[in-house]
């Protein structure tokens, strides 16, 4: 009883402009661990992406199929730490502020194929294969490509490497299938290996480039968006951290990923599409907002949400430790790949249902932690 | 004569039972769709009273509103078809956050959220403009790579001075539109253009949900009530029924309906067909664009043209801010007393709305009667659409005009985005709002002030 009166006079306060943060002593200590892990997550981001580049480097200097596999093992292992990092989305940090944020040219999605290089039906598509358009390929002339985000062709980030490493998927139990002699100069197969190679070395060096200035943002002691975000008012950090949870979990992850591919029953409405790597997408997503709620990550784990809710409402925090579990667990157990289970009534979209209902659930009860704590988050 | 007409709005607003005090209600803009946001997403949220499964389909229509279109072939097939020539390549580069376009900020960037008509003179068949026959309807500046796109734009202004009753200078920039690079020789003789700014997408279904009636009843074609406003309703041609029917969407409310302003839109800005339009934007002097590979018959399917449309109709209008300000009320007054009100028409009720509770039977403050007037010779774009004349628009709604700045961070407002702030917007009223314009122009600086620092709660 005398807590929710206590609750009562917190909101009272916030509603009254109170910019203090008057009942929220332990939240500077959570803020301060959501930077660090925040911290933690770009570095192995930015480092699995270093990777990957070796890796394309090493294929793309003497070109086989051995090579092409090992730099697909390395582009799988990139996009772990990256699904892990898209709970820091959606309240205009770094990552994807309207002004420079580079989600857009990361991991924009669907991918214009076809102004990239050849699709099915389409021998002599894209930038590859226009070298009258296009004479010399450059870092500068590809980004701006997609420098405006929206209005431009999607032709960069994780899935344009994706694209020119797997290609087109015709497999209705794998990936695409792309041959290793699509970049062999000599004797290889399509047209304009030199261009595709260089194309492929691009937009892997663009997107290191781009990881790299958001890993920055967050460096500690610096003068920079992460110190800024310490400095804030609680409530405003606090907001923008659950703004992010409730995003991913609300409208991009069960509205727009899941709920978007259920309703198409669309083989490639999927975001991996080229690599069937979905389900691992969709994994690292929900662990993502998993890791931040309770500050973990890595070897990371400091003081999270779920100290402030406890501290206030264990039964909130209880519930949320449980959604935010079953999430993952039914996430997991949608049969991959994620391109089958979206078209198999039987099991696939019955288990797709479930995970995007407790995605849903998870979401309000986000909302219910922002109230507890005297904020208004906002989700489409 | 103009002092008589001042009198006369001045009696209309006095007669009026709301004499700008607080109206108990008016700052749920929307109805019980109104939704409480200030921030930088005040105009991405679902109507408040739309709960439980029936936000799905919300959600499903606002991913495609977002979803950028790609070149066909592509394997996401449900979204390619990209072109061949176009303006944007999805609806939410033009509507950013659900808001409002501008144009170009410097004068050599490309245009976004703002596109430009094309007609030569005569009526088509359907009683609508008749298209430049080279280049269309509309000017594409954007092509897929295999094809040659139309041309660039670009934009000019020219600094036109004007002085407020209290001698304040003040300026306004009049454009001048330029094409180069014209892929397929100059337009036609007697070429018309009518450059139009993406609309903010907020409560559009509460506007369609307004009965037709209502709106019949507030038009005075030939101002028979003598105040010097002669709104009038546009007659256009509805596709899906094929019959002629009461325009409500677009600058010159040439569109009837929801479903076809957002299947003119695909078509017309990111060239994807649909049920209602399902002929490629290909003029047949465009042989690259008419041989292009297309993305489907239809492009887009119905469902998903269903559900935009869906999310069209259930976006919400944020709440007013500041509603009781000392201020905002003395703004309410002038608002009121400078006549804005006769064509911003401030409170209208929604009728029934099939299959949409959630917009049905809503006491809305939507400040539009979507009636058209004639707007004056310097606003006009001598371009005809339907019964639209060229120097008439439909009077812009003004809910959440105050939040455009926060949403979309320009205050560009007029079709044409070539008002930089609501002052200049208000002075470029000509024609019927010329007695309301001038009311404002003369008014002490002081009363100016409060009649922007209500629009701004708005």
């Amino acid at each position: 009883m005398k807590t929710v009166f206590k609750l009562g006079l917190c909101l009272a306060v916030a509603a009254c402009g109170g910019g203090d943060d008057d009942g929220l002593a332990d939240a500077p200590a959570v803020i301060e661990n959501y930077a660090t892990i925040v911290r933690a997550s770009y570095e192995e981001t930015t480092a699995k992406a270093g990777d990957l580049k070796a890796a394309i480097d090493a294929f793309l200097a003497n070109p086989d199929a051995l090579k092409l596999s090992a730099a697909q093992d390395a582009w799988l292992a990139a996009r772990e730490p990256y699904g892990l990092t898209e709970g820091y989305r959606f309240y205009d940090g770094p990552i994807d502020n309207p002004i420079d944020g580079p989600e857009g040219r990361m991991n924009a999605w669907p991918l214009d194929e076809a102004y990239i290089d050849y699709v099915e039906n389409d021998a002599d598509a894209g930038i590859i294969n226009h070298p009258e358009t296009f004479p010399e390929l450059t870092k500068d002339i590809i980004a701006e490509q997609n420098e405006k985000g929206a209005e431009e062709n999607i032709s960069t980030g994780y899935h344009a490497i994706e694209f020119l490493l797997w290609g087109q998927d015709f497999d209705d139990a794998g990936p695409g299938a792309r041959p290793f002699t699509d970049y062999l100069t000599v004797g290889g197969t399509s047209q304009h290996q030199d261009r595709r190679a260089q194309y492929l070395s691009i937009v892997t060096d663009l997107l290191v480039e781009d990881l790299a200035s958001v890993e920055v943002q967050w460096a500690p002691g610096e003068a920079n968006y992460g110190t800024d975000f310490q400095a804030v008012d609680s409530r405003e950090a606090l907001r923008r951290i659950l703004q992010g949870m409730g995003s991913l979990s609300g409208s991009e992850l069960s509205g727009e990923r899941m709920g978007t591919a259920l309703d198409n029953r669309d083989q490639e409405d999927e975001h991996s599409c080229f690599s069937d790597n979905t389900h691992r997408d969709l994994r690292a997503n929900a662990l993502s907002m998993q890791n931040i709620y309770l500050g973990k990550f890595g070897a990371i784990d400091g003081p999270g949400l779920d100290e402030i809710v406890a501290a206030r409402d264990p039964e909130l925090d209880a519930k949320m430790q449980a959604q935010l579990q079953e999430t993952v667990d039914l996430i997991e157990a949608i049969p991959a790949p994620f391109d089958q289970a979206i078209m198999d009534d039987a099991d696939g979209r019955v288990k797709i249902k479930a995970a995007i209902d407790s995605l849903k659930a998870q979401t309000e009860t986000t909302v219910e932690i922002a109230t507890l704590l005297g904020i208004t988050i906002n989700l489409e | 004569m103009k002092r008589a007409l001042i009198g006369m709005v001045l009696l209309t607003a006095c007669g009026d039972d709301s004499e700008g005090g607080y109206e108990p209600g008016e700052e749920l803009s929307g109805g019980e769709t109104t939704v409480f946001d200030e921030g930088a997403n005040a105009f991405s949220l679902a109507a408040r009273n739309l709960v439980g499964d029936r936000r799905d389909k919300f959600f499903v229509g606002n991913s495609f509103f977002k979803r950028a279109w790609v070149t066909a072939p592509s394997s996401t097939s449900g979204v390619d078809g990209l072109g061949p020539t176009y303006n944007a390549t999805s609806c939410a580069a033009c509507h950013f956050k659900d808001g409002r376009g501008a144009p170009p900020q410097e004068p050599d960037e490309e245009f976004l959220g703002l596109l430009v008509r094309l007609s030569v003179p005569g009526e088509a068949a359907d009683g609508g403009p008749v298209g430049d026959p080279v280049y269309g309807g509309q000017f594409n500046h954007k092509s897929i790579l295999t094809v040659a796109a139309e041309g660039k734009s670009a934009v000019t202004y020219v600094e036109v001075p004007g002085t407020f009753g209290d001698g304040t200078a003040y300026s306004l920039r009049k454009p001048t539109y330029d094409f180069t690079d014209l892929a397929f020789g100059p337009f036609a003789d007697g070429i018309m253009f009518s450059p139009r700014t993406g609309q903010a997408m907020i409560g559009l279904g509460l506007l369609e949900a307004l009965d037709e009636a209502t709106l019949v009843a507030l038009a005075d074609e030939d101002d028979a009530d003598g105040d010097g406003i002669s709104g009038r309703v546009n007659r256009v041609f509805d596709v899906r029924s094929q019959t002629v029917k009461l325009g409500r969407f677009g600058w010159k409310a040439n569109q009837p309906s929801l479903e076809q302003q957002v299947s003119g839109a695909f078509n017309g800005d990111i060239g994807v067909t649909s049920e209602l339009f399902p002929t490629q934007n290909c003029p047949p002097a465009q042989a690259a664009c008419v041989a292009s590979a297309d993305g489907g018959a239809p492009e887009i399917a119905a469902d998903k043209i269903d559900e935009v449309t869906y999310y069209s109709q259930l976006l919400a209008v944020p709440a007013r801010r500041n509603f009781q300000d000392p201020t905002v009320l003395r703004g309410k007054a002038m608002f009121l007393e400078a006549g804005c009100a006769s064509c911003h028409t401030p409170k209208l009720t929604t009728g029934s709305f099939p299959e949409l509770p959630e917009i049905s039977s809503q006491t809305i403050f939507p400040f539009t009667d979507l009636l058209l007037h004639d707007m004056g010779p310097e606003l006009a774009d001598n371009r005809p659409d339907f019964l639209a004349t060229g120097t008439e628009w439909r009077t812009a709604p003004l809910w959440g005009i105050g939040l455009v700045e926060v949403v979309n961070r320009h205050t560009n407002f007029m079709h044409d985005g070539r008002a930089r702030d609501l002052s200049e917007a208000i002075l470029w009223h000509g024609g019927e709002g010329e007695a309301a314009r001038e009311a404002y122009r003369l008014m002490p600086e002081s009363d100016r002030a409060a009649m922007l620092v209500f629009l701004e709660s708005l």
